[in-house]
C-alpha cells in the first residue's frame, strides 16, 4: 500500500460518492410524516455523534499504517512500548462517553417512538385495520364500514391509528416514507401510529419476506385532503363487493398481483374474528372467552395499556 | 419402501440446476477418476480421512469452507443478477421458487459452512501450538466434529439435486417454514444439515473449551496466552453455551413438521415469535463466535508485523470476555418491529450500543500497536488495515440500526444487509484471508506469494465497496431484502453497480486461487526453513514449519507473554536437547468418519420419512460409537530416537543459518 494507491483511493471514493447520491430519491431521509422526521434526525445525530470517533479511527489507522511503515527509518521505533495507562483511560473513556449520550438519546427516542403510542394531533385520529394474507394487504375501515385491497387511503395531517395482524405468515406493515414498520403476525394484534404531513402517494410494502409472491405485496399509501379523503371512501362505497366470511376467506386464498379492488361493506367484527381464529381451542380457556380480549397475546395487551 | 423421495424429486425442469450437477458430477468423478488412477485412496484415509492430527483436521476444514465458499459465491452472484435486471416489475432469469432458495441457502452456507469451518479450522490449526499442546484434549472427538460438519455439507448439496431447499430464508422463521406453508422437503434438509453440522460444532467447542484449559504448556497461566488462544476460549465458551439453544429450537420445528406439534404454528396456541426469540439467543453469539477468533487474527498480526508487543493485553483480554457476556443480552435487537415495548427495546437497543465500548477499545488497541511500530505490509498486515477501516463503518451503521427508532425505518431493509455483510466481509472474511496468509507457512511449510495475493486483495477491497456501498443507499431507498424484482426503476443503477462490485470480487476469489495455486508450484522457493518466517512473537512460531505431528519435541516451558520473542532475544531459541523422551500420542482412527457417514444416511432418511433407513443410520451411528468406546487401543509412543531424528534434521541446519543474524529478528532477515 503506497502513497500513490493511497491517494489515487480517495480520490476515486470522492467521485464515488458524488455520483452516487447525486440526484437520488432517499425515500427514508426525506419523510412526509412527523414519525418519519423524527426518525431521519434521529438517524442524523446519531451518525453524526458516532462518526466524531469514526473519522478519527479511520484517519488514525492510515496515518500510522503510512507513518510507521518499516521504510521510513524517520519515525520513531519504541519496540517494547505496549502499555500507557494514560491512554488506557483515554480509549475507554471516549467511547464510553458517546454511548453514554447515545444511550440517552436512545432511551428517551424510544419511548418517544414507541409504534404503539398513539400521536397527539388536533385532529381526530382515524382507524384503519389491516390484515395481511398471502399475498396481498387488505385494508378495513371500522368506521366506515368499507374495506380495500392493495390501496389504502387517508386525509394527510390525521393520525392513523393501524390494528395489524396477519392470515398467513409473518409480514411487516411499512410505508417508508411515513416512519415506523411494525410486524404484522397471525393470532396477534401490533398497533401502528402515523401521520400524514404533506398529501401525496407513499409506496407500502411488507419488508419481512412472506414466500412466492412476497415481492408483489405491495400498496400505495393515499395522503389526500379530508375532500379527497371522501371522496375516497365514496367510492370504495360505490363498490358492487361486500366482505363477508365467504367473500374474505376466498380473497384469502394465496394469489398474487392482486389489483386493487373496493368492498362498499364489511362485515363489522370481521378483523376480530381472523386474529380469534388463531386462537383454536384457547377460546375454551378463560382468557378467550370475550373476542375483546382474544385480539392479542397477554403482553401486547398490557403493553397496549400501558402505552394508554 | 422410499418415503417421499421418486425420481420426480430430481429438479429435470431446471436447466440452471441441472447443468450445475452435470459440471459437479463431471468434476467429480474426474477428481475420483484421478485419485484412483495415481492410487492415492489409501494415502487419502491413512494420512487425512482418519486422522486425529489438530493440524491436518484444520486443513481440511479450510478445504471445506473453502469448496463451500464457491458455492455460497455462486448463489450471491445469481442474486445480485437477477436483481439487477428484475426492474420494473420484469421477471429477470429466477423465478421466486428459485429464487428464494438461492438467498436461503447463500445465507446457511455462508454461515454455517464457509465461515464456521474457517474459524473451526484455523482454530484447530493453531491454538494447539499456541500453548505448547501436543494435540486437542480429545483428537477422536475432533475428528468426529469435522465429519458431521462435512455431513452437514453432503445433505446442503444434495437439496440442489434432489428435491429442493428451505425457500424461507436462512433462519427459517416460522410459521413460514411450518409443514402448512413449506410442504416440500427444504425445511427438512435445513433441519437435519444443521443439527448434524450443529453438533459437530458443540463437540467442537467443549473440546476446546478443555484443551485451552487444561493443555497449556507447563508454566502458560491463562494471562500470558497469546491472544488469539484468548479468544479462541471465550468463542469455543459462546458455543458451549450458544449451540444447543439452535439445536433445540430446529428439535422443536422439527417436532412441528414430524410429529404434529404446535410449538410455533399459527394455530393450537404455537406461537411464532418464541422460534425467534430462541433463534437469535443462539443467532446473535454466533456472530461474536465468527468474529471475535478474526480479532485475535488481527491482534497477532498487527503486533507481529509492527515489530511491538500488542498494545494493551489485558485491556484486550478484557474486552474479549466483556464482548463475549454482553453478546448474550442482546438478542432482541433483531426484532425491535416485533412490538415487545418501549422499556424492552431500549434496554436491548442499549445493551447493543454497550458492545461497541470493548469493541472501539480493540481499535485503539490495534491502533496503538502500530504507533510507533516497523511495520512490514506483507498480505496480513493488508487485510488488517482494510478491516480496520472497513469493520470501523460497519460497527457504525451496525449502532445505528441498535437505536430503536432507527431501526423501525432500517429493519429488514438493505441498509440491514450492507451493514451484516460489512462487518462478516470486513471483519470475518477479511480476518481469516489475513490468517491464511500468516499462518500457511506454519500449516504447509512454505509462504504464499504476494503478488496475486495483493491482486486479490484490491479487488476483495474494491469490490466490497461497490457491491455493499449501494446497499446502503437502497436500504436508504425504501428497498427491502428478498426481493425477486421490483416496480421502481430508481433503484436498478445501484444494483447494477453492486453486480458489478460482485464481479470483481469474483475475481478476488480467482486471484486467490490462482496464489494457492502458484504458490503450491513454486513451493520450493518459498520453503521456510526457520519455522518462524514473520519473526513471529508466540509459540506456534517456535516449532518448525510444518509443525511435526508431535508439535513440540519438548514442551515448552512459558514465563511469560510472548515467550518465543523473549527466547529469541534471550538466545534460548531453537535448543537442541541431549536427551528426547518418548511422546505419547493418539492413533488414528475412522470411527468419526464412519459415525458422520451414518449420520448423513440418518438425515437423508428422515428429510425424506425413508423410516427404515433412517434406523439404520442411527444404529449406525450409535453402534460405531460403542465399538470405538471399546477399542483400547487409541494411542501409541513416538520413541525418543525418532523424535531425536526429527529434530537434529531441523536444528542443525538451523542453527548455522542464524549463527550470525541477531536472534530477535532471526526469522524477518533469513527468511
Amino acid at each position: 500500500m503506497n502513497k500513490r494507491s493511497l491517494v489515487s483511493a480517495l480520490r476515486w471514493a470522492c467521485v464515488g460518492m458524488t455520483v452516487f447520491l447525486g440526484g437520488c430519491n432517499l425515500e427514508v431521509l426525506s419523510p412526509k410524516g412527523d414519525v418519519g422526521m423524527q426518525e431521519k434526525s434521529l438517524i442524523l445525530i446519531a451518525t453524526g455523534l458516532m462518526l466524531l470517533v469514526v473519522v478519527p479511527v479511520i484517519f488514525m489507522t492510515l496515518f500510522f499504517a503510512w507513518r510507521y511503515r518499516a521504510s521510513n527509518t524517520k519515525a520513531t521505533y519504541a519496540p517494547k512500548w505496549s502499555h500507557s495507562t494514560a491512554i488506557e483511560a483515554v480509549v475507554w473513556t471516549i467511547p464510553c462517553i458517546i454511548i453514554a449520550i447515545l444511550a440517552t438519546i436512545t432511551w428517551r427516542t424510544t419511548h418517544d417512538l414507541d409504534p404503539y403510542k398513539p400521536l397527539q394531533a388536533q385532529a381526530k385520529p382515524i382507524t384503519v385495520q389491516v390484515v395481511a394474507t398471502d399475498w396481498k394487504w387488505v385494508f378495513i375501515y371500522p368506521d366506515y364500514g368499507v374495506a380495500s385491497v392493495n390501496e389504502l387511503a387517508f386525509p394527510a395531517n390525521v393520525p392513523v391509528n393501524f390494528q395489524i395482524t396477519s392470515d398467513s405468515v409473518m409480514n411487516a406493515f411499512f410505508i417508508p416514507q411515513l416512519g415506523s414498520q411494525i410486524y404484522a403476525m397471525a393470532g396477534m394484534e401490533t398497533k401502528l401510529h402515523l401521520i400524514a404531513n404533506e398529501p401525496g402517494s407513499y409506496a407500502g410494502l411488507s419488508s419481512n419476506y412472506s414466500g412466492a409472491g412476497f415481492s408483489d405485496m405491495h400498496f400505495t399509501a393515499i395522503a389526500t385532503s379530508q375532500q379527497g379523503f371522501q371522496d375516497w371512501i365514496n367510492k370504495a362505497k360505490a363498490s358492487q363487493l361486500n366482505l363477508d366470511d365467504q367473500s374474505y376467506h376466498a380473497l384469502a386464498q394465496p394469489s398474487e398481483k392482486v389489483p386493487v379492488t373496493y368492498y362498499a361493506n364489511v362485515k363489522p367484527g370481521l378483523f376480530d374474528s381472523i386474529i380469534a381464529q388463531y386462537m383454536g381451542d384457547m377460546k375454551m380457556d378463560k382468557i378467550g372467552s370475550e373476542p375483546a380480549q382474544a385480539n392479542a397475546i397477554p403482553s401486547h395487551n398490557d403493553h397496549a395499556k400501558a402505552a394508554e | 419402501m422410499f418415503g417421499k423421495l421418486s425420481l420426480s424429486a430430481i429438479p429435470f425442469d431446471q436447466p440452471i440446476i441441472m447443468g450445475t450437477g452435470l459440471v459437479v458430477a463431471l468434476l467429480g468423478a474426474a477428481l475420483l477418476g484421478w485419485l484412483t488412477f495415481t492410487r492415492k485412496w489409501g494415502y487419502l484415509w491413512s494420512e487425512w480421512f482418519t486422522t486425529v492430527d489438530h493440524k491436518r483436521i484444520g486443513i481440511m476444514y479450510g478445504i471445506l469452507a473453502t469448496v463451500m465458499l464457491l458455492r455460497g459465491f455462486a448463489d450471491a452472484i445469481m442474486m445480485r443478477a437477477q436483481q439487477a435486471m428484475a426492474a420494473n416489475d420484469a421477471a429477470g432469469f429466477l423465478p421466486p421458487h428459485h429464487y428464494d432458495q438461492i438467498f436461503s441457502a447463500h445465507g446457511v452456507i455462508m454461515i454455517f459452512f464457509v465461515a464456521m469451518p474457517f474459524v473451526v479450522g484455523l482454530m484447530n490449526l493453531v491454538v494447539p501450538l499456541q500453548i505448547g499442546a501436543r494435540d486437542v484434549a480429545y483428537p477422536f472427538l475432533n475428528s468426529l466434529s469435522f465429519w458431521l460438519t462435512a455431513s452437514g455439507v453432503v445433505l446442503v448439496m444434495l437439496s440442489m439435486f434432489i428435491g429442493d431447499f428451505a425457500a424461507t430464508g436462512w433462519l427459517a422463521y416460522p410459521p413460514l417454514s411450518e409443514l402448512k406453508f413449506s410442504p416440500s422437503v427444504g425445511v427438512d434438509y435445513y433441519i437435519w444439515a444443521l443439527q448434524l453440522s450443529g453438533l459437530g460444532t458443540t463437540l467442537s467447542g467443549i473440546n476446546f473449551v478443555v484443551t485451552i484449559l487444561k493443555m497449556r504448556t507447563p508454566g502458560m497461566k491463562l494471562m500470558q496466552m497469546p491472544v488469539f488462544t484468548w479468544t479462541a476460549l471465550v468463542t469455543n465458551i459462546l458455543i458451549v453455551a450458544a449451540f444447543p439453544v439452535l439445536t433445540v429450537a430446529l428439535a422443536l420445528l422439527a417436532a412441528d413438521r414430524y410429529l404434529d406439534m404446535h410449538f410455533f404454528t399459527n394455530e393450537l396456541g404455537g406461537n411464532a415469535m418464541l422460534y425467534v426469540n430462541l433463534i437469535w439467543i443462539w443467532g446473535h453469539p454466533e456472530v461474536y463466535i465468527l468474529i471475535l477468533p478474526c480479532f485475535g487474527v488481527f491482534s497477532e498480526v498487527v503486533a507481529t508485523f509492527s515489530g511491538k508487543p500488542l498494545f494493551g493485553y489485558k485491556s484486550m483480554v478484557y474486552a474479549t470476555a466483556g464482548i463475549g457476556v454482553l453478546s448474550f443480552i442482546v438478542w432482541l435487537h433483531h426484532f425491535f418491529t416485533m412490538g415487545s415495548g418501549a422499556d424492552v427495546n431500549a434496554f436491548f437497543g442499549i445493551t447493543t450500543m454497550i458492545i461497541s465500548i470493548p469493541t472501539g477499545v480493540k481499535l485503539f488497541n490495534w491502533l496503538f500497536t502500530m504507533y510507533r511500530g516497523r511495520i512490514r505490509f506483507t498480505l496480513p498486515m493488508m487485510w488488517t488495515v482494510a478491516f480496520m477501516v472497513t469493520f470501523t463503518i460497519g460497527g457504525m451503521t451496525g449502532v445505528l440500526m441498535a437505536v430503536p427508532g432507527a431501526d423501525f425505518v432500517l429493519h429488514n431493509s438493505l441498509f440491514l444487509i450492507a451493514h451484516f455483510h460489512n462487518v462478516i466481509i470486513g471483519g470475518v472474511l477479511f480476518g481469516l484471508f489475513a490468517a491464511i496468509n500468516y499462518w500457511w507457512p506454519k500449516a504447509f511449510g512454505f509462504k504464499l506469494e504476494e503478488r496475486w495475493g495483493k491482486a486479490s486483495f484490491w479487488c476483495w477491497v474494491v469490490g466490497f465497496y461497490m457491491a455493499f456501498m449501494p446497499l446502503y443507499v437502497l436500504g436508504l431507498m425504501g428497498m427491502t431484502r428478498r426481493m425477486n424484482h421490483y416496480a421502481n426503476p430508481a433503484w436498478q443503477p445501484y444494483l447494477i453497480v453492486a453486480a458489478v462490485g460482485a464481479g470483481i470480487i469474483a475475481l478476488g476469489i480467482g486471484f486467490m486461487l490462482l496464489q494457492f495455486a502458484v504458490s503450491i508450484r513454486n513451493r520450493a522457493a518459498n520453503r521456510d526453513l526457520t519455522g518462524d518466517p514473520w519473526g513471529g512473537r508466540t509459540l506456534e512460531w517456535a516449532t518448525s514449519s510444518p509443525a511435526p505431528f508431535y508439535n513440540f519435541a519438548v514442551l515448552p516451558e512459558v514465563e511469560e507473554l510472548d515467550q518465543f520473542w523473549a527466547d529469541k532475544e534471550h538466545k534460548r531459541a531453537y535448543k537442541q536437547h541431549q536427551h528426547y523422551a518418548d511422546i505419547h500420542m493418539p492413533r488414528n482412527t475412522g470411527a468419526g468418519l464412519i459415525m458422520a457417514a451414518f449420520g448423513t444416511v440418518m438425515g437423508f432418511a428422515l428429510i425424506w420419512h425413508i423410516w427404515w433407513l433412517a434406523i439404520v443410520g442411527l444404529v449406525g451411528m450409535v453402534g460405531t460409537f460403542v465399538a470405538r468406546a471399546y477399542n483400547t487401543d487409541v494411542d501409541y509412543y513416538v520413541p525418543g530416537a525418532e523424535v531425536e531424528k526429527i529434530e537434529r534434521a531441523r536444528l542443525v541446519p538451523l542453527h548455522k543459518l542464524i549463527e550470525n543474524v541477531d536472534p530477535a529478528s532471526a526469522g524477518q532477515k533469513v527468511a
